[in-house]
């Protein structure tokens, strides 16, 4: 079985991430309850003709894989392989409406054309004239890390030597409102240093797209080696430290060996605890670092985590804004990646320096 | 990676039938489903025609013994009841026994709720529930529920026509690599207004019974429905006395990279995705016994489809069909479906006909099985070609 590695990285996200030479040098503070990706300058990757028909969502798609192309030093692949938890919301969306509005009728196709869950991979290989396996996993908060796992076993098995793999999630805007009717989205306006502490229900709304190409060998610029993915649909909350501590296991390791560990808090008062009896409990000794207070919540944002893990791999350092706990470490060699959505779909990813 | 994945259950509910044995039935005698739409409220209902499973949603939230107060989508409670009949026939009785995962493909999802209380949401309680039956994995995760299935791995393909034939695939991937020793694979889709209106807009939907690879072809009839099938490793078959239905014996994707929805005029990704299924499979074109085409009855998909098949088959096609004809095109479950249809045709030695063709395509001289025919099957090709360019093919076999 071949070893698997992150070689490159690209992150458009809430905060400034799409240069790969900077490491959250700059931290963009919101008081809000929804946040929105900061744009790259899109004319650079895509002819504005072509960017005018495409969506947010399919825009950072498509030049989030161009960043994480360009840094592997690569111009095709073996397979592209994307996750999106609910698709291309704003299409669907004016799709949907355009239909209730118009009771079905004067309606065109474009939306409904772009409104397919596996559209960001269509077209990433379309730009690429990409022939390869193309698939698009839709499975809420596990969604990116089902694509890595795909990825994971080609890889192993020299079914493929170069897999493109990404997450990505737009808002639309009517699903933002219904969102808010269920308590999904928080009450009232958070600042990034206040979501960890708000005490309310919810989290805070984004999108982004986070793209790597990992390989079965290793670059010059490569970030980490994939160790282990593993996803549950369900998993009780005093379940979570035996299960993390058997799959350590499985990789022959104890929570002691894990030099950094990501959660994924939302700030949400009904399910951080799945985190925090973590913090206290088992990793009480690990440092320990999160990320949802500077690019917020959706369905694939646990690729950021990843991308916050190689980064951390790579740099060996760790921003402040990040850190929960201060523990020191004089290398960081393994990381451990935790993240679920409002008690489901749990996923663990096992990173190590390469 | 010389691992075999078995079959050893199947479920599937369909225009032609509630469970396999119905559907079986309906293929042998000709039987198709295709109607006028009944549960779906649509100013389009006398211009199209399509395969519709005729139970209400009450009437499958009673068949499934759902509580009131349950969010289930139309596709959830489809899916639900494929999955059950799947593992009842593969005669698992605790499926906590092996470390066992379902995935599922779905395109429409929850869409069916959402159409119906998109502006609702806003203003009224009752219906919010379904607010989070809304993404594509909510199905799953639902039928993985029913099936109390917990603490596993379970994900959503969602690949637009191909998906469940791409959840086939990543089953296979799973039990082969080892990760898994049983998984419960296959799809799901209800019909909506959504689809309805967006391939009309494509006009691509036929007023009339659809007629795979006829001159005359006017477009697809959508159609809703689920299968699963259960997929088990060597391991589990022998230590549980198994009985095995058919192998997986090869699989293959690849992406057309032509456009968004129209397959390239040649089939280049229909042709990679055989061509990738029979290496996968170690075998050559002329050891294919049958085709089970995607064959969708529209213009575009069958002539592509069709020269895919003389690249990759030449002078030596087998007799193939498609079944469109009988179910319409059940978008992501098309995969599904036809992997049903598949074994069943090599548990028979029968190939189901392609139902209402009458005119050859000029475009070419091969014709599909137009007549019940009997005959040995050791091997049989399926292909799910969709959106994006996506395309699959999925080879069943007798031996491992």
């Amino acid at each position: 079985m071949k070893k698997v590695y992150i070689n490159s990285i690209a992150s458009i996200s809430p905060q400034k991430t799409f240069d790969n030479n900077l490491f959250l040098d700059e931290i963009t503070d919101y008081n809000n309850t929804v946040i929105f990706a900061q744009d790259p300058d899109y004319k650079q990757y895509i002819p504005p003709a072509a960017a005018r028909r495409m969506a947010k969502g399919i825009k950072m798609g498509v030049v989030a894989s161009k960043i994480a192309m360009d840094e592997a030093g690569i111009e095709t692949v073996d397979a592209i392989i994307t996750g999106t938890g609910m698709g291309c919301m704003i299409d669907s969306e004016k799709f949907v409406s355009a239909i209730i509005d118009n009771n079905e009728q004067y309606l065109t196709p474009t939306s409904f054309i772009q409104s397919t869950h596996n559209t960001v991979a269509g077209q990433i290989a379309l730009g690429m004239e990409c022939k390869a396996y193309n698939f698009t996993y839709v499975h809420s908060a596990i969604s990116f890390e089902s694509a890595l796992l795909d990825a994971k076993m080609q890889l192993e098995n020299d079914e493929a030597q170069h897999i493109l793999v990404g997450g990505v999630e737009e808002l639309g805007a009517h699903t933002t409102k219904v969102h808010r009717t269920i308590n999904h989205i928080k009450p009232e306006a958070v600042t990034i240093s206040e979501i960890l502490n708000s005490k309310t229900e919810g989290a805070v709304f984004s999108e982004g797209a986070n793209f790597f190409v990992v390989s079965n060998e290793k670059k010059e610029s490569c970030y980490a080696e994939l160790v282990a993915v593993e996803t549950f649909n369900t998993l009780k909350k005093e379940k979570v430290s035996e299960t993390i501590e058997s799959f350590l296991e499985g990789n022959n390791l104890k929570a002691a060996d894990i030099d950094v560990i990501v959660f994924g808090n939302n700030g949400d008062v009904d399910f951080d605890d799945f985190y925090n009896q973590l913090s206290e409990g088992i990793f009480n000794k690990t440092q320990q670092v999160f990320y949802k207070h500077l690019v917020g919540e959706n369905n694939t944002i646990s690729a950021f985590g990843v991308w916050l893990a190689c980064k951390i791999l790579k740099t060996q350092s760790i921003p402040e804004i990040v850190k929960i706990n201060e523990i020191k470490t004089s290398e960081v060699k393994t990381v451990l990646c935790y993240n679920q959505y409002r008690g489901q779909n749990h996923s663990l990813l096992l990173l190590k320096k390469c | 990676m010389s691992k075999g994945v078995a079959i050893t259950g199947m479920g599937i509910i369909s225009a032609i039938g509630n469970n396999v044995a119905e559907n079986y039935d309906a293929l042998i005698n000709a039987r198709k489903g295709i109607t006028r739409v009944d549960n779906v409220e649509t100013i389009q209902r006398s211009e199209i025609m399509v395969g519709e499973v005729k139970f209400t949603n009450d009437q499958l939230i009673a068949q499934l013994n759902l509580p009131t107060s349950n969010n289930y989508s139309r596709t959830a409670m489809l899916g639900a009841i494929a999955a059950k009949e799947a593992i009842a026939d593969a005669g698992i009785t605790d499926i906590k026994k092996y470390k066992t995962g379902i995935i599922s493909g779905t395109s429409v999802g929850g869409m069916d709720m959402t159409e119906k209380y998109y502006y609702e949401y806003l203003t009224e309680k009752a219906p919010q529930k379904y607010i989070e039956s809304h993404h594509a994995g909510d199905s799953t995760q639902k039928i993985a529920e029913q099936l109390g299935l917990e603490e596993s791995l379970v994900t959503t393909i969602s690949t637009a026509c191909s998906s469940a034939a791409n959840a086939i695939m990543l089953g296979a991937r799973l039990i082969k690599s080892g990760k898994l020793d049983r998984v419960l694979v296959g799809g799901a889709d209800c019909l909506s207004k959504f689809t309805i209106n967006g391939f009309k807009t494509l006009m691509i939907l036929s007023d009339t019974f659809n007629t795979p690879f006829d001159e005359n072809r006017k477009g697809l009839n959508l159609g809703e429905a689920a299968a699963f099938l259960v997929l088990e490793s060597d391991e589990v078959v022998k230590a549980e006395n198994k009985k095995v239905l058919a192998y997986v014996k090869g699989y293959g994707n690849a992406n057309d990279a032509f456009h968004q929805t129209a397959s390239s005029d040649d089939g280049d990704g229909a042709t990679l995705a055989m061509e990738k299924a029979l290496k996968v499979a170690n075998l050559k074109a002329s050891e294919i016994d049958y085709i089970n085409a995607h064959g969708t009855a529209t213009g575009n998909n069958d002539l592509s489809e069709g020269r895919a098949i003389l690249r990759v088959f030449g002078e030596e096609i087998p007799e193939f069909s498609s079944t469109k004809a009988y179910t319409g095109h059940t978008l992501a479950a098309a995969g599904a479906i036809e992997a049903v249809y598949s074994v069943l045709a090599l548990r028979h030695n029968v190939i189901f006909p392609n139902l209402n063709f009458k005119t050859p395509m000029k475009e070419f001289s091969m014709n599909p099985q137009t007549e019940l025919k009997e005959k040995e099957l050791n091997t049989v090709l399926s292909n799910s070609l969709g959106f994006g360019g996506n395309c699959s093919t999925v080879i069943f076999s007798k031996e491992a």
